[in-house]
């Protein structure tokens, strides 16, 4: 176990230099002059050298890489153009708010597709099956950014049952204000009991968050009614049925719990996937996350910023996606060996 | 045999026909790819398909000289979303096109050369393969500056590895078949032996992948159109036009609502017939196919 966690901790590794590579990269490819971009349009050109100079973009592309390696490993991820400000700062800040979306999209997701996904497997090639089927693969083939605005006309237009975005209404920010404690408003609203203003942050969760899991829904019904498909067919489910256990037990329980490895692994990806995910879904529910942050960020052509979200997110992505393997890997012995 | 391999192939023509869902798929493809090369008798307008706008029928509902209304240049939204079918579906076949080309040949050299080479090829296609590709390429064509093609490659550059991956795998059991010891005893050259060889017999897992793709390189692309960073205007783009629309759309809810229709339609359709040409070919769901 021990060998399994160190190989794939120097991959790891790896994968965060070849990251470092491809954003800096990505930084020097950028059309234009960073110096100039940095110091503003009127500047004059021995003050943009002299910026060169302080930024060490005179220096060789090896050296400069070094320095970005020195600058992150300092946890230090540039500037903002625009506003001068630290970007980690500014990362720091969103996030809180993305991340309260995405978790409460996955719990969304995976309380929706993994029955779904077993209840299609139980009635293989009926209606229910088919129409479950149906209902996974358009989620999958969903634009976010589409069903964001279906749902807005819908519950907002037409029904008038939820409001069209924000994390809270300005009139119960003002009258309910929540205090700042870890940055998540339900957290932070439980702690202090304001139980007026919980009622508004959670209504406004629903709409962002339903759209946020769609495709997640999709994804995990389908892998569940897979996976669930082949667990069927192995023996000790015939077995159990012919000492007389009800179906229900043996979808739910027996077989589940051994299908349920793949699903997990799928909605693990899923989870890091979303942040990408959060940035359509932020931008029209008006939310204030790292998504909006980001957007904002390519509008202006705030260069620091994109790169170090992008850093970051990747870096997010991946370790998630360690953190499902090694758990994977501490619950099923197979993989510990083959691998 | 080539008999055999006919019946082959009709067996699994007749499973894709028997599932409904594959042959609504395919019959919304037909109806897309159709529209697409025939766009400017179609129309109804094919100059504002172009691009060409008409400010005095600015955002008129759904009539019937404008079926799908208008957007917010008076453009008439059935043209321009027809339109939009031929840049979405040609933008998506050059995505294949670049990531077959590229990852089809390292998987053929990785597979069969094996040990070095290999090992170089999978772990670069490991590491692209560990970044979120969609993020991925937001980040390269905010680099790049926006534009159709930068979106094409900045979406190409995360997705070859897959290609890679699925190819080595044929190359890997196919290369210990018969034909090939016998393509070397006659003394034919190596990349002879892969590309006349073993690439004939590993493509139908290629042609599935990439129908599959299809449909979710045009969601990439829909959704860099949507950020501002693909096609750029006046080119019709179904994301684009969802973006326009969304200004106006509480009021004039059409624009957005079709055009990102036009967007779902398609996606699904490519990924109802990919599932479809995936369970013909994999023999272990076919069989499960059958039983019914």
């Amino acid at each position: 176990m021990l060998r399994y966690i160190l190989k794939r901790l120097i991959w790891l590794l790896v994968v965060l230099f070849g990251l470092c590579v491809i954003t800096f990269t990505l930084s020097r490819v950028v059309p234009g002059d960073p110096a100039a971009a940095y110091i503003g349009p009127r500047a004059r050109p021995e003050q943009v050298e002299l910026v060169r100079q302080q930024l060490g973009l005179d220096r060789p592309l090896y050296v400069q890489f070094g320095f970005y390696l020195r600058d992150l490993a300092h946890g230090n991820f540039g500037e903002s153009l625009r506003t001068h400000r630290p970007v980690l700062r500014g990362i720091v800040d969103h996030l809180p708010a993305s991340l309260e979306l995405m978790f409460s999209a996955i719990i969304i997701a995976l309380f929706l597709g993994i029955p779904i996904g077993v209840v299609s497997a139980r009635r293989e090639n009926t209606v229910v099956d088919h129409l479950s089927r149906l209902f996974s693969v358009a989620n999958v083939s969903m634009p976010s950014f589409w069903l964001a605005m279906i749902f807005q006309i819908v519950f907002f237009r037409w029904l008038g049952l939820f409001p069209i975005g924000g994390r809270i209404d300005t009139v119960t920010a003002l009258l309910h204000p929540i205090e700042k404690i870890t940055g998540f408003s339900i957290v932070d609203a439980v702690i202090s009991g304001n139980w007026v203003a919980l009622r508004n942050v959670l209504l406004h969760l629903v709409l962002p968050s339903v759209t946020l899991a769609a495709y997640s829904t999709g994804l995990i019904a389908r892998m569940t009614r897979s996976t669930m498909l082949e667990v069927l067919r192995e023996d000790y489910i015939t077995t159990a049925r012919s000492i007389g256990v009800s179906e229900s037990e043996i979808h739910f329980i027996h077989a589940l719990r051994n299908a349920i490895g793949p699903t997990l692994t799928t909605a693990g990806l899923c989870f890091a996937s979303m942040l990408t995910g959060t940035f359509f879904i932020e931008l029209i529910f008006f939310w204030p996350g790292l998504g909006t942050y980001t957007i904002n960020a390519i509008f202006l052509n705030d260069y620091p910023v994109i790169m170090a979200v992008t850093l970051l997110m990747a870096l997010f992505y991946v370790a998630v996606n360690l953190c499902v393997d090694l758990l994977l890997a501490i619950a099923d012995p197979r993989i510990r060996i083959s691998k | 045999m080539v008999k055999k391999k006919h019946r082959e192939y009709f067996r699994g023509l007749s499973l894709i026909v028997k599932n409904p869902l594959t042959v609504f798929g395919l019959v919304i493809i037909v109806v897309l790819v159709l529209s697409a090369m025939l766009a400017p008798f179609i129309a109804p307008y094919p100059e504002q398909g172009r691009g060409l706008s008409n400010l005095q029928e600015r955002l008129k509902a759904p009539s019937i000289r404008h079926p799908l209304g208008t957007d917010n240049l008076g453009r008439d939204l059935m043209s321009r979303i027809v339109y939009g079918a031929r840049v979405s579906i040609k933008a998506a076949i050059i995505v294949v096109l670049i990531v077959m080309g590229f990852g089809v040949p390292l998987g053929l050299i990785a597979g069969y050369f094996g040990g070095k080479i290999d090992e170089l090829i999978m772990r670069f296609a490991d590491m692209i393969l560990a970044f979120p590709s969609l993020l991925l390429a937001i980040a390269i064509v905010a680099s790049t500056g926006p534009s159709l093609l930068n979106a094409l490659i900045a979406i190409s550059i995360p997705w070859w590895p897959w290609y890679t991956r699925l190819v080595r795998g044929q190359v890997i059991s196919l290369k210990e078949m018969q034909f090939v010891e016998s393509a070397k005893a006659v003394g034919a050259s190596s990349s002879r032996i892969m590309f006349r060889h073993i690439l004939p017999n590993c493509l139908s897992p290629i042609i599935v992948q990439g129908t599959l793709d299809m449909g979710y390189i045009i969601l990439c692309l829909a959704s860099l159109g949507f950020l501002g960073l693909g096609t750029q205007p006046p080119t019709a783009d179904w994301g684009v036009m969802v973006n326009d629309g969304r200004e106006f759309f509480l009021t004039q809810w059409w624009i957005s609502t079709f055009s990102g229709a036009a967007i779902f339609i398609t996606v699904l359709a490519f990924n109802l017939v990919g599932d479809g040409l995936r369970e013909a070919m994999d023999p272990k769901i076919r069989w499960r196919f059958q039983r019914t």
